[in-house]
């Protein structure tokens, strides 16, 4: 005899009902909404590059003695730098760059710190012990000094800065990881999990894994201000991107002794670092929120 | 009626939680508020002590302690009442105490609030831990070194050293074990007989309240739907509700 | 004494943590269903340790458990297995029971495919089935945890571990979370379910009233060590050791009639690391002599299948009173107060 369910959960806060349908979603999302719809502009805008900058070759290597350091005009929307490019061309060129960087390091310091914090959180013991160890050495020294003097051991690129800053910021992850791993790992689901004889794979990549990971989700997104501006220092130092490439951070170094006479120079690309930074964060926010599942509608 | 609701009404927006008619404490007397989780009790303690919009909760209704109406009161006027005249306890005890604070200094801080000098408040305090039959070496300790009955017992002394006259009790023994939860609920029972304290005692565990109170209201869906003598609601219920809940609660069974 | 051999026997068992003992020599038998062993205790008793060294969750430091003769500890591989099968456990939280990120379907059915019963793919009817069985609509598979009530969550869990086709269950606190019809409906469905299935369950539980109703043996727990055992009825009707007594007593009742005299304990419960000497209750107990601050009681028949430690339990059994006033040819209590207690 089938029992009539009883009173779905009380809902512990009268939490807005997410609507059904895609507007009702938009409208129940609207971090999520706005954070994606700005990434996806820039990454619209880095693709289409070379399509949408009115002056292309600004981007590179072109120089124009005659309209250095020009203000925002109807010509140049954002102004010239300090030899004569147009600024918007190369904003929009940096699109390219600094978000990509921060791609890769991200990718990197999470490939790297994800297996290791699981491992560390779920097994314990000696492994964690070791895990846990390497890290804090690595934690150990300050993270810009580390990425530094990485970046002055290869020759200055991208690369070199990708590579070095990725080498300062998986331990954070590890630490991140290893934290929820542990706690997710204790709680009773796990232990049935292990009562009924689940394989210790399955545990690991369907249950410790997936709710383990929320948290980074939400740091990734952070982190793409910061390893744009970490990016950015180590250009200044002239470890990472070198003139003329059109990089956010280089050129706001590059635009600094400027700053009180043609404050452009160094706007544009502050502005396109801080709304592209801000665009992720929503997106992590949102993206954090759609994955707890609490959120999920009936039907 | 020392504590008396009168057309209680919480509301978060539209959706209603608390539609109470009528609910009383007189002096000396024990009264209990039954109901499950969702039946809008814990709100009700909420509101009771004006922090109901803290919650982002809307409030009509009256709410008159001695008289004297509370719904509306300006916050300021709301924080002397509290822990003074109305005190409370609720079900977590190690949450009710600042974990960086010995309990001693939250009890005497609040007690220095209401007005009382630093030695008449620690003598205040120091009655009352013995009263609830706890050494006032204890106060010295931090929240995380006593145990959860403790704990209890030391919200309660501060509402006794406070003097209030009534003490909202949301389901302060739920989270105990059954022996201690029997030294409280004597506790509880003391401070009505000896002090003439006013208590509401809200709870899901029907065989505690049938143990513990005077007079018993049953709450279900945020309305009363039955109110009366304790003895008499228990042995004969009207509202199939508390039929309901009386059914369900398990009993030792008595052989030979 | 049994004509069958037992399912479970607990020997002897040990369980630490650090220096702590939180089971501290314990044998039970646990009979072939359908049948009820009540583990009753409060905090620090030690009672969800034992369910989870049973269920290998936790090591044993010494002892033995043997199901089916066989001893746990020494299980391997496909052994391992079918003892995963045969005896599952029940948690008390409702609300960490269950993967918050499945849906009600897959959770039961990772546990037929984890031991081959049936591919995930076809696992369909049968989850209807368990689903009907425990008396959940088979909509519900497609939902997640936090959509159902503690008491529909317990239900999964119930399927789930049901789903197995264990001969033994162990049911942790199963109803303490849950409000009180919820709590009456998983109980109605435990008595149910032994019937149909010929279950046999250890349950823990803290609730003497709920062990009266579903269990026919009975032990109570305190510190790690059993206080007293035997028949359930037998047992409440008339305890042979005080700490029973006084459990009984605190017990609230509904019906007036019910109630005996309240024996209050004094003090507080025990701290298990640094545990009193002599007979672990003898701080809290109204009858502690001097024998008891010194000399631990062992476990002892008082009556045929009941056992007690205490050193003054034919006393107890006679009906001594333990109200204050018996206390003149007691001793004051020899441990020390207690360091602060641990948490529950």
């Amino acid at each position: 005899m089938i029992e009539v369910p009883e009173a779905p959960a009380p809902a512990p806060t009268p939490a807005p009902a997410a609507a059904q349908g895609s507007r009702g979603w938009l409208r129940s999302n609207p971090l999520l909404a706005f954070g994606g719809a700005i990434s996806a502009l820039i990454v619209i805008i880095a693709v289409f590059a070379p399509l949408i900058a009115p002056d292309p070759g600004d981007a590179g290597s072109a120089t124009h003695p005659f309209d250095v350091l020009k203000p925002p005009s109807a010509h140049h929307w954002f102004g010239t730098d300090q030899v004569g490019r147009d600024i918007l061309s190369r904003v929009i060129y940096g699109a390219r760059i600094s978000p990509l960087v921060a791609l890769f390091v991200l990718l990197i310091a999470c490939a790297i710190g994800i297996p290791l914090g699981i491992a560390a959180g779920y097994f314990g013991g000696w492994l964690d012990d070791v895990i846990m160890r390497v890290t804090d050495i690595v934690l150990a020294f300050p993270a810009l000094l580390l990425a530094l003097a990485l970046a002055a051991l290869l020759p200055p690129s991208m690369t070199s800065l990708t590579i070095a800053i990725s080498a300062t910021w998986w331990p954070w992850y590890v630490r991140l990881i290893r934290g929820q791993a542990a706690s997710v790992a204790g709680r009773p689901y796990i232990e049935s999990c292990r009562a009924l004889g689940i394989s210790r794979r399955r545990i690991i990549f369907r249950h410790i894994l997936p709710n383990a990971i929320t948290p980074l989700i939400v740091q990734v997104s952070l982190d793409v201000g910061g390893v744009i501006l970490t990016a950015s220092a180590l250009s200044f130092l002239g470890l990472g991107a070198q003139d003329p490439t059109p990089d956010w951070g280089l050129m706001v170094s590059e635009g600094q002794t400027y700053f009180t006479t043609d404050w452009w120079v160094v706007t544009f690309p502050g502005l396109a670092i801080l709304i592209t930074a801000f665009a992720f964060n929503l997106l992590g926010d949102g993206l954090r929120d759609l994955l707890d599942p609490r959120r999920v509608i009936l039907r | 009626m020392r504590l008396e609701i009168t057309g209680l009404n919480v509301r978060f927006g539209a959706r209603s939680v608390v539609n109470v008619d009528h609910l009383g404490v007189d002096d000396a007397e024990i009264v209990g508020l039954a109901g499950e989780s969702g039946s809008g009790k814990s709100m009700t303690t909420l509101a009771v002590l004006g922090l109901a919009n803290t919650v982002g909760a809307t409030v009509a209704g009256s709410i008159k302690l001695d008289g004297r109406e509370l719904v509306g009161l300006p916050e300021k006027v709301l924080i002397g009442l509290r822990g003074s005249r109305i005190a409370a306890i609720f079900q977590s005890p190690s949450m009710a105490f600042n974990p960086v604070f010995r309990v001693g200094d939250v009890a005497l801080r609040a007690l220095r609030r209401h007005g009382l000098t630093g030695s008449e408040a620690t003598g205040r305090v120091d009655q009352a831990m013995r009263g609830v039959l706890l050494s006032p070496d204890l106060l010295r300790r931090y929240p995380s070194q006593l145990s959860g009955g403790q704990l209890q017992r030391v919200a309660i002394a501060l509402a006794v050293a406070l003097r209030a006259e009534v003490l909202l009790a949301d389901e302060p023994t739920s989270a105990l074990d059954v022996t201690v939860q029997a030294e409280v609920l004597e506790l509880l029972r003391e401070l009505r007989s000896r002090d003439g304290m006013s208590v509401l005692f809200i709870s899901h565990d029907l065989a505690v309240i049938a143990e513990l109170c005077d007079r018993v209201a049953v709450m279900q869906a945020g309305s009363i739907v039955e109110q009366g003598p304790t003895d008499q609601i228990m042995s004969g219920p009207q509202h199939p509700y508390t039929a309901d809940l009386l059914r369900s609660v398990p009993a030792i069974e008595r052989r030979g | 004494m049994a004509a069958l051999a037992a399912l479970l026997e607990i020997a002897g068992l040990e369980v630490r943590f650090g220096p702590v003992r939180a089971v501290d020599g314990v044998s039970l038998d646990v009979a072939p269903g359908p049948f009820g062993l009540g583990l009753v205790g409060e905090s620090g008793s030690g009672k969800s340790t034992i369910g989870r060294a049973v269920l290998r969750l936790v090591p044993a430091a010494a002892g033995q458990i043997r199901f089916d003769g066989a001893d746990v500890a020494g299980l391997r591989g496909r052994e391992l297995r079918d003892y995963r099968r045969a005896v599952q456990i029940v948690f008390q939280d409702p609300d960490n029971t269950l993967d918050p990120r499945m849906r009600v379907g897959p959770a039961i059915a990772e546990a037929l495919a984890a031991h081959g019963i049936v591919p995930r793919r076809e696992a369909g009817p049968r989850l209807r089935d368990l689903l009907e069985e425990v008396g959940l609509d088979p909509d519900f598979a497609s939902r997640y945890p936090h959509q159902l009530s503690g008491g529909q969550r317990q239900r999964v869990a119930i399927a789930r571990a049901l789903s197995v086709q264990p001969r033994l269950l162990v049911l942790d606190e199963p109803t303490s979370a849950l409000d009180v019809r919820a709590q009456a409906r998983i109980l109605e469905l435990i008595g149910r379910l032994r019937g149909e299935r010929s279950l046999a369950y250890l349950l823990i539980t803290h609730n003497l009233a709920v062990v009266s109703e579903l269990c026919e043996q009975i032990a109570v727990l305190y510190l790690g060590r059993v206080a007293e055992s035997g028949p359930t009825a037998e047992l409440l009707a008339a305890p042979a050791h005080p700490y029973t007594r006084a459990l009984r007593s605190a017990v609230p009742e509904i019906a007036a009639s019910a109630r005996s005299t309240r024996i209050v304990l004094h003090g507080e419960p025990p701290d298990a690391t640094n545990p009193p000497s002599g007979c672990v209750f003898h701080p809290r107990c109204p009858l502690a002599i001097e024998r008891c601050v010194v000399e631990s009681p062992s476990l002892r028949a008082i009556a045929p299948g009941r056992l007690v430690a205490c050193h003054r339990a034919e006393e107890v059994l006679a009906g001594v009173a333990l109200s204050g006033a018996e206390q003149s040819d007691t001793v004051q209590p020899g441990a020390p107060q207690p360091a602060p207690p641990p948490k529950g």
